[in-house]
């Protein structure tokens, strides 16, 4: 069977990069699931939690969750980038800091950047399920 | 201790403490320059995906869109500098700011009105000193770039792109910057980063042809959300090479200083020596005088 070749690349570094059988994000027209074959897409991500079933040596691994802030997806000969300029595997989210920043953002502590990096903690925070 | 001694050795003094803070300015930035470079390296990925998606999109779609394409009268073009928020790094300011210069004084001829951004505390206060205005300053971030300041400064300079010169806002966009070549080279450059310039090209575009991409939710809005952030990760990119290349400057400029204050010490060191010498020689022979003089007066009285 096929297998996608995925890249999660955020601005400053590569987030997570390796074979997968299913990958799962929310674009501006609503959620899409890529598999192997799919036709080549270029489209926008809204900020969401995207979904990447992996894939160790042919077998099924482990389900990888990451948040990414907005962003582009591309897919071509079964090969996937998932472009944004802020990307976090879940379960590397520290929810106690993403806690902080929310109390600080709703208190307008960030000046006019505030709504967003309110709306960033919030997507933060509900993707570890708090 | 003869005067002429003691002020060489307050001189030996002086220098070596130099020397400590020159050395010690030396170890800082070759630590700092390998990071620097792997943060270089750790962004070359979004870069490259996001170019390799403009590309497709432009080559695809025969989107037109504001940041895209000369406009006809071209009345106003911006500049943004990057220079280094500290000095101790050599040539590295300078160099920079004369390139920008040498781009301001050639957009004159030809024309246009030129209009200055600078990052950096040490690129804003050369003009400062000199009453020239600017149209934006950050400064704060020069030896570690975050990506958001990258945004911030790209925000502003698109902003104003979009307004046009004939409204007060720019209709050219170049960036100086120092490409980081080696450890021991580091080259000032100026590009032209707005409008973007879509070269028609029969050759196969690195990493193979595009795929028919289908785009969502359609090509013109694709590439609008796609080129601002292009100009982000640009301007991102070429914040990083700065940085890299302001620690290797630095470095380069606080080996010679310390070796220099080395050379200083050990002439220093030679001068005291013979200072000494002198001293001691001349108190030799003034014991010796005095001696022969006393024993030529006791020989006199007998």
């Amino acid at each position: 069977m096929a297998e996608l070749d995925v890249a999660l690349v955020a601005a400053d570094r590569e987030v997570w990069s390796g074979k997968a059988s299913l990958v799962v994000a929310k674009t501006a027209d609503g959620e899409v699931g890529i598999m192997p074959q799919h036709q080549p897409i270029l489209s926008v991500m809204n900020p969401s939690v995207i979904t990447i079933k992996t894939l160790v040596d042919g077998a099924p691994g482990e389900v990888l969750r990451a948040v990414v802030h907005g962003g582009f997806l591309s897919v071509a000969d079964n090969r996937v980038s998932l472009l944004s300029e802020a990307a976090e595997i879940v379960d590397q989210i520290d929810a106690a800091r993403a806690q902080e920043s929310l109390t600080t953002a709703q208190a307008g502590g960030y000046g006019a950047d505030s709504e967003a990096a309110a709306a960033r903690a919030e997507l933060r925070l509900r993707a570890v399920g708090r | 201790m003869g005067a002429q001694l003691r002020v060489y050795r307050r001189r030996i003094a002086s220098v070596s403490a130099t020397k400590k803070i020159t050395r010690a300015q030396e170890l800082i930035a070759t630590a700092r320059i390998v990071k620097a470079q792997q943060r270089v390296a750790a962004s070359t990925p979004y870069a490259r995906e996001i170019t390799r998606a403009v590309s497709a999109v432009a080559s695809h779609s025969n989107a037109k869109h504001p940041l895209i394409g000369e406009r006809p009268r071209l009345r106003r073009a911006a500049i943004v500098l990057i220079t280094a928020d500290r000095g101790f790094a050599g040539a590295y300011n300078s160099a920079a700011i004369k390139q920008a210069e040498q781009l301001a004084s050639l957009l004159r001829d030809e024309g246009k009105e030129v209009v200055r951004y600078v990052i950096g505390r040490k690129g804003a206060s050369y003009y400062r000193f000199r009453g020239i205005e600017l149209a934006g300053v950050w400064s704060g971030f020069s030896d570690n770039p975050q990506y958001g300041n990258a945004a911030e400064v790209a925000d502003a300079v698109i902003a104003d792109f979009e307004k046009g010169g004939e409204d007060g806002g720019v209709d050219e966009l170049h960036v100086v910057s120092t490409e980081f070549v080696s450890m021991l080279t580091q080259t000032a450059v100026a590009a032209r980063v707005l409008p973007l310039e879509i070269e028609e090209s029969t050759e196969p575009p690195t990493g193979g042809a595009f795929a028919l991409y289908e785009f969502e939710p359609s090509p013109a809005e694709v590439l609008d959300a796609l080129l601002p952030h292009y100009i982000k990760a640009r301007l991102f990119n070429a914040l990083l090479q700065s940085a890299a290349s302001e620690h290797a400057a630095r470095r380069r400029a606080m080996k010679s200083a310390t070796d220099n204050a080395s050379d200083l010490i050990r002439q220093l060191t030679r001068l005291a020596n013979s200072a000494r010498q002198a001293e001691i020689t001349q108190e030799i022979s003034e014991i010796v005088g005095g001696a022969n003089a006393l024993a030529d007066a006791n020989a006199g009285s007998e």
